[in-house]
């Protein structure tokens, strides 16, 4: 290939960093929930999506893409607690099998709903004006947008690491996904804890849809696709480790951004292959702990 | 007593009751290709039962043994001109193989790990298939993979004929339901159901759980692989999309839908499924939010699905 | 757009049925009556899906052949119906759906589909039971050996057609250094194909061909190398979701500024769904655009009945092929005064019809039909309402040298 400066292999491996951003923000509230609930939440990818919906919603009504970015989470948050209360929660204890079978359905319904409301057609998510342009990052021009998504994804992680190391309730929480007969015995609502975490991760992967939602436009189908990365992302880095899903999100948008530099069309092939040369070499992923879910 | 007596005989004799459904099956639906699906999607549910439900072993990657027997098959039909009864037999014999080569590298990981390896190993293969456009067709799917006329025994057997066509799948489908029933009450089966129900029981009793794991893979890619043959010559064709993931995840579905780790469970499922999304597209074109209620209505009232429910129903 | 869409614009599958039942109720009077079977048009396409706006744009448009066939009296009072079947965009569901319309429905004949893949499996049914089988969407292999039967139709465009005209246009108008992102599939890999042939004698240089996995919702680790080689033309070769993607974060990384895009294939409805602004100064080929009107008779006629039954909209490009691609077998029924597959195809091939868009002709070697191929600007302003979306650059008029040889597909003539 001709043209290959060393800029151009540092801007490649940024657009990686940046590609990883999404990834992290889904594979982080996949691992959280699952580190607390051992529930494979298949419906991860939907919440994805309702992100991307419901910010449009929002930026319909409003018009304002601050509110939507900061409402759309919210709400795609709340609908994951209600889900959580009503279904998810009646299948605490009984395997994986089956709160992976009731998200695979909970997905379906979400999509489908989705379709009902806002219709089949790609919707288009203009990029606010404030964002729109590139901005020189020394190797060259990077759109601007793309820095904003790496720089939230940034503050997302600051603030969820704050919550967990430094409150009284992310101390529970990290209690509680290690031995939740512990927190029961000290008399905490272990249920609320649960109701509480699956909020926040849903919360992240509505934000991450919205995020995403003016680089590719909202479709319903557009959580199918990246669940199965995100998947990756979450064993990878190791199932329940938070540090994890950050660390692999960005190999793998590393990864996938050099793949692009020598075969682009065997980019989605080497997420799949990454993982199984991980898997094989360390079965826990890099920050799994050994043992869990066997 | 006397229905306790038949629950009994009824288990004993599972493969030819199930034979004598699927006998009468076509009958009951509304055409022919709808059947032949039901058919080998339920095979390829008890394929992959085998290692689930009788051993535990949760695969994502069983699109990969269905796809290998596929194309296995309409290969050597296509691109060599081999007898149909050849073909045929290619099909259990590529999704034994593959099953081989991806259980060897799997079986060394356990639970949610197993499951992500083996969908790993099956995307690397369905990308594989993509790619080889020469032999597999890739995006376009493999063509031309049509039997036209066979005779038998006297017989002749038109499968353009859709009825011809069912009796033919069925025949292939019940004598590898009688093939199951059969490893099922063998020593290995017992094996199997120990290995289950208590490894370190088993291991202490000095069964090697790894190649029980491993045999019971091959096992389980022979079963896939003969359904993957069965559907490549009922379409005509093998579309790549049978080797994508979510071909994996529809086995799952239908398997714990029907009741896992039960002998007619995965079978239920796949026709349950079958005719579920077949009425409920003819009136809605959101049969998907159908599907989705009634998946999780299922989890949540059937656990053990449909059929498990059934029969811890009746055993009470 | 974030409204639901009026019920009048919904096609649900209720629908269909009503009217298949309604139609089915005046076939049992005209059975009363001729003692005739109707004659089924078996239409399988993607109803629910990424295509589904498009392909239930192709129903309706469908419909409004058959209407005009009972309007002007069937064959001999044999009234036409169509039966639409969903094929969820999947090769096996579409040779399941096929099945069914053989063996349970008796089709007597089937049009339809939206991807390459699906057509090749609706195609391999309909061949091994000799049924007549005119397919909507772009393939070139469907035309050639060993795909192709005798009673194979091809109304839609073929790659090699759409690239070199769009090709042709391009290198000689916006330069002749050339990039190539296609989307991983024989429809990327067909067109490249057809870019390249068009491009040789002009002497285009390619500085680079590259190819993205079908599905891809990011491009940005191939659009910064693309815009370091500062081509003239970028050539890409994806559709529906996959495209309006890549223009959009084309549009983004700043390509716009020195590269002219390209697109074989744009499609009406993408361009409708994605805004002025993305496809902004973008330049592709289309089978059909409603705006033809103002110069081709056929074209006004046609748009004009679908406003009067679809509530004043226009029809789609692809959903024209619908209309044509139905209307074609239901003509070469009475041409030929029957529904026997021989005498349909022999019929139609050869034919020569002005249905929609100028005349067309099924060339007899492969029945791939000739006909003339629009090249369409998107418009940014003076934008008369909705449906203004593109203008008409150039037409490139229907013309057998467009098309590949009968040779190089493997035909005997």
């Amino acid at each position: 290939m001709s043209g290959l400066t060393p800029d151009l292999l540092a801007m490649q491996a940024f657009t990686g960093l940046a590609l990883g951003a999404v990834y992290v923000l889904l594979a982080t509230g996949m691992s959280l929930i699952f580190g607390m609930l051992t529930v494979v939440n298949f419906a991860h990818g939907a919440f994805y999506m309702l992100g991307a919906y419901l910010g449009l919603a929002v930026l319909g009504l409003t018009g304002n893409f601050w509110l939507a970015l900061l409402l759309a989470p919210l709400a795609v948050a709340a609908l994951g607690m209600l889900a959580e209360r009503t279904l998810i929660r009646r299948l605490y204890g009984r395997g994986i099998d089956y709160p992976l079978l009731l998200t695979f359905g909970l997905a379906y319904i979400i999509v489908e709903l989705v379709r009902i409301v806002f219709g089949t057609q790609d919707l288009p998510f203009d990029t606010p004006d404030a964002l729109t342009g590139a901005a020189d990052i020394g190797i060259g021009f990077f759109p601007l947008y793309r820095l904003f998504v790496i720089g939230v994804t940034a503050l997302v992680l600051l603030a969820l690491w704050l919550f967990l190391e430094r409150t009284p309730y992310g101390l529970i929480v990290r209690v509680g996904a290690r031995d939740p007969e512990i927190v029961r015995i000290l008399g905490i609502d272990i249920a609320r804890v649960w109701l509480v975490v699956f909020g926040i991760g849903t919360g992240i992967a509505g934000l991450a849809g919205l995020l995403a939602a003016p680089l590719q436009g909202a479709s319903p189908e557009m959580g199918n696709s990246i669940l199965a990365e995100a998947f990756v992302v979450t064993v990878v880095g190791g199932m329940g480790s938070l540090l994890g899903a950050v660390a692999a999100g960005l190999l793998v948008g590393v990864v996938v951004s050099l793949t692009a530099l020598v075969a682009p069309e065997m980019a989605q092939v080497a997420i799949f292959a990454l993982m199984a040369v991980v898997l094989l070499l360390r079965p826990q992923g890099f920050f799994g702990r050994a043992g869990l879910m066997s | 007593m006397a229905r306790a007596d038949l629950m009994a005989a009824a288990a004993r004799h599972r493969a030819a009751l199930a034979a004598a459904a699927l006998l009468v099956f076509p009958l009951l639906m509304p055409f022919k290709a709808i059947a032949v699906n039901i058919l080998v999607q339920g095979l390829f549910a008890v394929g992959f039962n085998l290692l689930y439900g009788y051993l535990g072993l949760l695969s994502f990657g069983h699109a990969a043994l269905l796809g290998s027997g596929a194309y296995a098959c309409g290969i050597v039909l296509v691109r060599f001109g081999w007898p149909w009864w050849a073909a045929l037999a290619a099909g259990p014999l590529g999704g034994m193989a593959i099953a081989a080569a991806i259980g060897a590298l799997a079986i060394r990981t356990r639970g949610i790990y197993f499951a992500m390896v083996t969908l790993a190993l099956a995307q690397c293969l369905y990308f594989i298939a993509y790619q080889a456009t020469g032999w597999t067709g890739g995006e376009n799917g493999l063509r031309g993979v049509n039997i036209a006329a066979i005779r038998l025994a006297g017989l002749r057997i038109d499968l353009v004929d859709p009825l011809h066509r069912y009796y033919f799948v069925a025949v292939f489908v019940i004598a590898a339901l009688f093939a199951l029933s059969r490893i099922l009450a063998s020593p290995f089966g017992a094996v199997m159901e120990a290995v289950r129900e208590n490894e370190a029981r088993a291991r202490a009793c000095g069964y090697d759980i790894r190649t029980t794991r491993w045999l019971a893979f091959v096992l389980s890619g022979g079963f896939c692989g003969l359904a993957g043959a069965l559907q490549a010559i009922h379409l005509g064709i093998v579309p790549v999309e049978t080797l994508y993931y979510t071909t994996s995840g529809l086995v799952v579905m239908m398997t714990l839908l029907g009741g896992a780790g039960t002998f007619f469970g995965p079978f239920i499922g796949a026709g349950l499924f079958g005719m579920l999304e077949e009425l409920v597209s003819l009136w809605t074109v959101h049969w998907q939010l159908v599907v989705g209620v009634v998946f999780v209505a299922c989890v949540l009232f059937f656990p053990r699905g449909v059929w498990g429910t059934l029969l811890a129903g009746r055993g009470r | 757009m974030l409204r639901p869409a009026p019920p009048s614009a919904q096609l649900t599958r209720r629908t269909l049925l009503a009217s298949a039942a309604g139609a089915a109720a005046l076939a049992r009077v005209s059975i009363l009556r001729a003692d005739e079977p109707t004659i089924k048009v078996g239409f399988p396409v993607p109803l629910t899906g990424p295509y589904a706006t498009e392909a239930q744009d192709q129903v309706r448009c469908a419909e409004l052949a058959i209407a005009e066939f009972n309007e002007g009296g069937g064959l001999g009072g044999r009234r036409a119906e169509l039966l639409a079947r969903d094929d969820k965009l999947n090769p096996g569901e579409a040779a399941t759906r096929t099945l069914e319309l053989i063996e349970k429905d008796h089709a007597d004949f089937i049009v339809g589909s939206l991807s390459a893949s699906v057509q090749l499996a609706v195609n391999n049914v309909c061949k091994q039971r000799n049924v007549l089988y005119n397919s909507i969407s772009q393939s070139d292999q469907i035309d050639a050996l060993p795909d192709w039967s005798p009673v194979t139709f091809h109304e839609a465009l073929t790659p090699h057609m759409t690239a070199g005209a769009v090709g042709r246009y391009a290198f000689s108008t916006f330069g002749k250094r050339v990039v190539f992102l296609s989307a991983d599939y024989a429809y990327g890999a067909e067109m490249v194909a057809g870019f390249r042939a068009a491009g040789a004698p002009l002497g285009i240089e390619v500085l680079a061909d590259l190819k993205h996995p079908l599905g891809t919702t990011d491009f940005s680790t191939l659009l910064p190398r693309i815009a370091a080689l500062k081509p003239d033309v970028l050539c890409l070769s994806n559709f529906g979701r996959d495209q309006q993607i890549a223009v959009r974060q084309a549009t983004d990384f700043g390509l716009k500024r020195t590269t002219r895009i390209v697109i074989p294939v744009m499609l009406y409805t993408a361009r409708v769904a994605a805004g002025p602004h993305a496809y902004e100064g973008v330049v592709g080929g289309t089978s059909y655009y409603w705006g033809i009107e103002s110069s081709v008779p056929s074209a006004r006629a046609f748009n004009d009945r679908y406003r009067r039954a679809y509530g004043n909209k226009v029809p789609s490009d692809y959903g024209a092929l619908g209309y044509a691609g139905v209307r074609a077998v239901l003509a070469g029924a009475k041409a030929a005064g029957s529904t026997e597959t021989a005498k349909v195809a022999a019929a139609l091939s050869g034919m020569r019809y002005d249905f929609y868009k100028g005349p067309e002709t099924y060339r007899p070697c492969d029945h791939q039909a000739v006909q003339s191929l629009f090249i369409i600007g998107s418009k940014s302003k003076d934008m008369a309402n909705a449906y203004d979306v593109f203008e008409v650059i150039a037409t490139d008029p229907a013309d057998e040298a467009a098309l590949q040889s009968c040779a190089a597909e493997g035909h005997a003539s």
